[in-house]
């Protein structure tokens, strides 16, 4: 299993899909979502809780009349209601696991007081009474009482109220790790906290709202695709309206039969508007949020989950993301003159004291490859030299020797201010290792440089793949790093990178992304630092990782709680996703009518033009049995399709030409076949049960 | 069916394909404002209008400018249709009303009904054009429209096509420069060539008076004439329809044989088939064009073949009345009815698949007169829209709405915000083109439903009054005379309005449907057999019209205005295509699916089950 494997299996905790408590709660907010207020949200399902009152009401006229079809419009009414039923079922269960996960985080609100400074005085006040601006204390033990961002000193954190990762994490002042957030709790250390939310707006709440669903706002493609669904409501009411003037002159002209009645009719147009896709539409969006909240990542809005399905271009850090963080040192190259062993014998001294991933590698690569056993700094009087941002360099102070290891420049400086020059061979080591996309240490001794260090990125298993998928998928990804071109391109090849982007500034991200949009493309990035937040901002899909700055969080319209970037590809395939169960449940709720109209056609003029009979392809028995299979088979397609529905049409990336074909094959002539075989067989149990 | 028909419909078929190219990559140099090899003989004549109307060549329009200018130029044009059809007893000279028609024939309800028809390119006629209209009203009044209104369908397609192929674009053009140019470098070479043509091929072009001559069995006939060629080719070539004389194509002096008839149907589909390879071209990928061709060829094919299948089988009654139908060296066999014997099944049932496929409308026989299934792919190709090649410009916006309509669907299968030729498909795009739908499908919808059951007065019989019981006749309500007959003598009260038509039954109700398709399609074609000359039918047909027309192309045009503000997506992997096979289907599928699902209920008591009563095939339910 390869590593980003292993985080994809950490982040599915999921609970199962249709887990007894969310299935019990869905059956009883099927019957509160009957509501009119609530289904009116819903043009295409109001029509049919319209007509089912319609029905209804003739059925209650009917059965003070001791009618003789009462038992064909009771089924009628029942199955009708139950098709209203039936899709607040679906939209609760998309509800259900958000409901849940959002109960859990309510808890995690507690009350708590909190310590404000007031001008270095503390006084306790509740949580509620923080406003943005003040000041808190937190010590261990206490909860952080409001989103705020670190000031004052270094504690550990147990965040696993909100991201459900039970190690804690640091959180310190300065830099990128400052924010902590509300309802988490501080394990070590005191920190003071400057608050940066108002009770109401804090993430916690706003996380809350967002896992409910109680903000949901439809998205862009959701509220064409509600239009054209609509629409064709629209027209269908027109074909059924119609219908009954058109069934006026046909009776009249074969003078035989009578005009269908409402009930017939009220069916016929329930099983022609799109009420599959119409029934499922919420719930898909729903459910999309939700597998977006399984992998641990929050969307804002569901218009940035659909936005991710339409990304053009893809901006990815590297460390981290394409490669694993640290890098390691693969090989010593000795200047002219110069032993290998001696070389590995000066980069181990250099780097003992240095606990970097990176310094660690050079002593054990010394080790393993020279056999030179680590030494003890203090038998040394080894006198460490830490890294500074003025020098650039880090080493030990032996007695009678400096040693030093850093950037070229950086060393090339130090021999030259002691004397000595850097050898055009050992530039052009420097030059050759930077191509092959290694970062190039050099090690020197008071005015010689000895030779340098390779220091190599490790491109994380499974990338290559990953980036060909994302390419077959139309999507370019680009690599932002610090690294110089050479590096940068070395590593870009490596992990099979369509572009990158070196010695990135915040500023150089920002125009790239400017560049992509203004070409129509969609780009999305991950960031955390708070000089990221223009691009995250100005990205269309900005997913900022939690360990990020406040300031970052804000600007990304995703929080990835696990933050870990390579999470942005995930992303990417739920939106798409999404979108194609959208698009393939409309196709077959579309294909469907064919069916349901040779089945209702003739058995609605069945007196009158017996010869429509010939239409009756599947030999349904009566006129009854017919259009009750044809209603019941449009009822229970709905709850068939729920699962599709909430886990979404299953997705390889591939070119979109394939998967049109394969989905126009599977939902477009699937949908106009699978019913026949379905309403043959509702038919015939019908007539065996004896209710038609 | 017949390996005549079989081989007209082939060779009909790869002329089109073979005009349209050159003629599509022509009109997008004419519409683009490059040289042609008309340029300097034309140029000048385009500045002359130019300068005469104080037209701005280089002005860009919004499409909200642009939709006014559209409707401004056809409100003109029909007011003054009106007017003049109303007066057309008044102006007599120089020959030009030799039969002195007047205002009595061109009654106020029918005056509108055909100005909104020839405004519209519908050309629906619901009068006897020998007895109606003097030459005048033919030239001009009418064959004015049959100009106008064939280059502002062609203005509209350009636009649109402009929304697709500019981008972040606030104008889509200038429609008085695009009616220009359409009129100036297309339809009047074409036009003047192709009417030197039906002369040479023996239509009449002249203002003689109807002549009165004696038949070989003694008989009197009048011979009515008049300058008919040049309303021949135009009708034809702008998809209007409107005949001179009431038979239309199918009277030997519009369309003397069987030349003069494969001119004619060129004329119809050349300018249609061309547009798409104009839209492919100034879109910069002619695929995207051949795309759409090949769903209009795929769809004109399927028609032409079906009908000519049912016409020669023929219809089963005659075989059980031991009549032949069979095929045979000097017989054509099959369903003759209805048909000229000069052009028989194969040019008949070809010709009535390309004109109403179009929205032209002619007729060379009488569709009323096809078997069940022969007369369905006729109001079929109505009900798609008009969108099977389809009227000048008509046709490819038509289509290009069932595209967006497609590719909304399509693009969501695919798991992206659906794009076409760059464009991203919204909320807005998608609710224009639902828009449109709807609107088409409640004004068949309704107006045959109103239509199929409507009384004047309610539970009235028809009656008639010669000119003796006139005092009896002035007792009737006068809601009576909404279902009166213009002009008819006795004058006739049908009362019901499915007395007007000519067959009861499902026909009955298939003759009310074909002419609010027809109407609404502005295609003109009649079913035949409906007696449409009473105010309720000339007014609901003029409103079924009007709303077919500008209720299409008003929200078209709103998509063009939304398309052009628009970037343009740059293709990628990830894009699905739209000039493949794929798409062609899918394009198919969508306008088969689309009209078939509204017009499913209606059809069945129309057409299907007159079909299954003349051939019973199983024992119903």
């Amino acid at each position: 299993m390869n590593e980003i494997e292993a985080t994809n299996q950490r982040s599915r905790k999921s609970t199962k899909l249709f887990e007894p408590t969310i299935l019990v709660r869905a059956c009883k907010e099927a019957f509160f979502k009957l509501d009119p207020r609530t289904v009116a949200k819903n043009p295409v399902m109001f029509v049919v809780e319209v007509g089912s009152v319609v029905t209804t009401f003739l059925l209650i006229r009917g059965l003070m009349e001791h009618n003789k079809d009462n038992l064909f419009v009771g089924q009628v009414t029942v199955w009708l209601w139950f098709t209203v039923l039936f899709a607040n079922f679906a939209e609760a269960m998309a509800e259900g696991r958000g409901k849940a996960q959002a109960d859990s985080l309510r808890k995690a609100k507690t009350d708590t007081i909190a310590r404000r400074l007031v001008n270095g005085v503390e006084e306790r006040v509740a949580a509620p009474a923080l406003r943005k601006g003040d000041i808190y204390v937190c010590e261990p033990g206490d909860f952080v009482a409001a989103d705020g961002e670190v000031i004052e000193g270094i504690a550990s954190v147990d965040e696993s109220a909100i991201t459900g990762e039970s190690a804690p994490v640091i959180r310190e002042s300065g830099g990128d790790r400052s924010a902590v957030t509300g309802g988490t709790r501080v394990l070590s250390d005191r920190i003071v906290v400057r608050v940066t939310s108002n009770p109401g707006e804090s993430f916690l709440d706003r996380m809350i709202a967002l896992v409910e669903g109680a903000q949901r706002q439809k998205t862009p493609n959701e509220i064409a695709l509600s239009i054209l669904l609509s629409g064709l409501t629209i027209v269908f009411l027109f074909a059924t309206v119609t219908l009954v003037p058109f069934a006026h002159y046909s009776v009249r002209a074969a003078s035989a039969g009578e005009v269908p009645s409402i009930t017939v009719m009220v069916a016929l147009l329930v099983c022609l508007i799109p009420t599959t896709i119409g029934g499922l539409l919420s719930a898909i969006g729903i459910a999309g949020m939700d597998r977006v909240m399984q992998h641990n990542v929050l969307a804002m809005s569901g218009k940035a989950v659909e936005a991710a399905g339409d990304v053009n271009t893809l901006l990815l850090d590297k460390t981290g993301t394409i490669t694993i963080g640290n890098r390691q040192a693969t090989a010593f190259h000795p200047a002219p003159g110069v032993k290998e062993q001696d070389v590995a014998d000066a980069a181990q001294l250099a780097s003992l004291a240095d606990e970097t991933p990176e310094g660690r590698s050079v002593v054990v690569l010394a080790k393993e490859k020279y056999g030179i056993r680590e030494r003890d700094m203090e038998s040394l009087h080894a006198e460490f030299v830490e890294f500074t941002a003025q020098t650039r360099m880090s080493g030990v102070d032996l007695p009678g020797r400096k040693i030093r290891k850093g950037a070229g420049q950086s060393i090339q400086r130090f021999v030259e201010e002691q004397g000595g020059s850097m050898a055009p061979q050992v530039r052009e080591i420097i030059e050759r290792i930077s191509k092959e996309g290694g970062t190039p240490l050099a090690v020197a001794e008071n005015d010689r440089i000895l030779g340098v260090i390779q220091l190599k990125d490790i491109v994380k298993g499974g990338m290559k793949a990953r980036f060909d998928q994302m390419r077959a998928m139309g999507i370019k990804t680009v690599m932002i790093t610090g690294d110089n071109p050479l590096t940068a391109a070395a590593i870009a090849a490596e992990a099979g990178v369509d572009d990158y982007l070196a010695e990135a500034t915040p500023e150089m991200k920002l125009a790239y992304i400017r560049n992509e949009q203004s070409g129509g493309r969609l780009v999305a990035m991950t960031g955390d630092g708070t000089n990221d937040a223009p691009a995250l901002a100005q990205a269309d899909v900005g997913v900022a990782m939690n360990t990020g700055t406040q300031a970052a969080k804000e600007a990304g319209n995703m929080v990835d709680l696990d933050s870990n970037p390579t999470k942005l590809i995930e992303i990417v395939e739920i939106g798409k996703q999404m979108l194609m169960t959208r698009g393939s449940l409309t196709t077959f709720s579309i294909a469907n009518d064919v069916a349901k109209y040779f089945a209702i056609i003739p058995a609605m003029f069945f007196v009158t033009y017996p010869e429509l009979g010939a239409l009756n392809v599947i030999r349904l028995t009566n006129p009854h049995s017919a259009i009750l299979a044809a209603v019941i088979f449009n009822a229970l397609i709905i709850v068939a399709l729920i699962p599709l529905a909430l886990r979404g049409v299953s997705y390889k990336p591939a070119s979109a030409a394939q998967i049109l074909r394969k989905n126009l094959l599977i939902y477009g002539v699937g949908g106009i076949i699978a019913p026949f075989p379905c309403i043959w067989i509702i038919d015939r149990a019908l007539v065996a049960m004896g209710l038609a | 069916m017949s390996v005549n028909g079989f081989l007209q419909i082939l060779i009909y078929f790869g002329i089109i394909v073979a005009i349209t190219k050159p003629l599509g990559a022509f009109m997008a140099k004419v519409f683009e404002g490059e040289k042609t090899f008309l340029y300097r003989i034309l140029r000048p004549l385009e500045r002359m209008v130019y300068r005469i109307c104080g037209i701005k060549e280089d002005e860009d329009m919004p499409w909200t400018t642009y939709a006014i200018a559209m409707l401004a130029f056809s409100a003109v044009g029909m007011v003054l249709t009106y007017v003049l059809l109303r007066t057309q007893g008044m102006i007599n000279f120089a020959g030009l009303n030799p039969q002195g028609v007047g205002a009595k024939e061109m009654t106020p309800d029918l005056a509108l009904n055909t100005a909104a028809s020839f405004t519209t390119n519908t050309n629906w006629q619901n009068y006897v054009p020998e007895t109606t209209l003097s030459y005048f009203s033919n030239m001009v009044s009418l064959a004015i429209h049959n100009w106008m209104s064939a280059a502002t369908g062609m203005a509209i397609a350009i636009a649109l096509i402009r929304g697709f192929s500019r981008k972040s674009a606030k104008g889509i053009g200038n429609f008085w420069v695009d009616t220009v140019r359409a009129t100036i470098y297309v339809l009047l070479p074409i036009a003047l060539v192709g009417g030197v043509i039906f002369i040479a091929g023996g239509v009449p072009q002249n203002f003689l008076p109807y002549q009165v001559v004696t038949t070989l069995e003694g008989a009197k006939q009048t011979i009515a004439q008049g300058p008919v060629a040049s309303q021949e080719i135009i009708k034809m070539l702008g998809t209007n329809g409107g005949g001179f004389f009431n038979a239309n194509s199918a009277h030997p002096f519009e369309n003397p044989n069987n030349f003069i008839n494969l001119l004619q149907i060129l004329a119809i589909f050349c300018i249609p088939a061309g547009l798409t390879y104009t839209f492919g071209k100034m879109v910069g990928n002619t695929k995207q064009g051949w795309a759409i061709f090949g769903a209009m060829s795929a769809m004109f094919l399927t028609g032409a073949f079906v009908c000519n299948a049912a016409e020669q089988s023929g219809n089963p009654y005659f075989a059980k009345a031991g009549i032949m139908t069979e095929q045979t060296t000097t017989q054509p066999g099959g369903n003759m009815e209805g048909k000229e014997m000069r052009f028989g099944i194969g040019a008949s049932t070809l010709f009535a698949t390309v004109t109403t496929d179009a929205s032209c409308g002619a007729v060379n026989g009488m569709h009323d007169s096809y078997t069940p299934l022969g007369g369905l792919v006729p109001l079929f190709n109505i009900l798609t829209g008009e969108v099977i090649f389809g009227g000048v410009g008509a046709g490819l916006y038509g289509m290009l709405m069932f595209a967006i309509i497609g590719v909304f669907i399509a693009g969501l299968m695919v798991g992206r915000t659906p794009e076409y030729i760059g464009k991203k498909i919204e909320k807005f795009e998608v609710q224009m083109a639902m828009l449109v739908v709807l609107i088409l499908a409640a004004c068949i919808l309704g107006f045959t439903a109103m239509s199929a059951n409507t009384s004047y007065p309610p539970g009235a019989t028809a009656v008639t009054f010669d000119d003796k019981h006139a005092a009896d006749e002035a007792k009737l309500p006068p809601l009576a005379s909404w279902n009166h007959v213009n002009t008819s003598s006795p004058s006739n009260y049908l009362g019901a309005t499915t007395n007007n038509t000519n067959n009861g039954g499902a026909h009955g109700f298939s003759e009310i449907l074909y002419m609010y398709a027809s109407a609404t399609g502005n295609n003109g074609s009649a079913f035949a057999g409906i007696t449409g000359n009473t105010p309720h039918y000339n007014v609901t047909g003029m409103i079924a019209m009007l709303v077919g027309r500008f209720f299409m192309i008003i929200p078209l045009l709103a998509i063009a205005g939304s398309l052009a503000a628009k970037k343009r997506v740059p293709e990628s992997l990830g894009t699905f295509s739209t000039d493949s096979g794929t798409f062609v289907a899918l394009l198919i599928g969508v306008v088969i699916l689309v009209n078939a699902l509204t017009f499913f209920p209606a059809l069945a008591l129309g057409p299907i089950v007159e079909h299954f009563q003349m051939t019973p095939t199983r024992k119903p339910i």
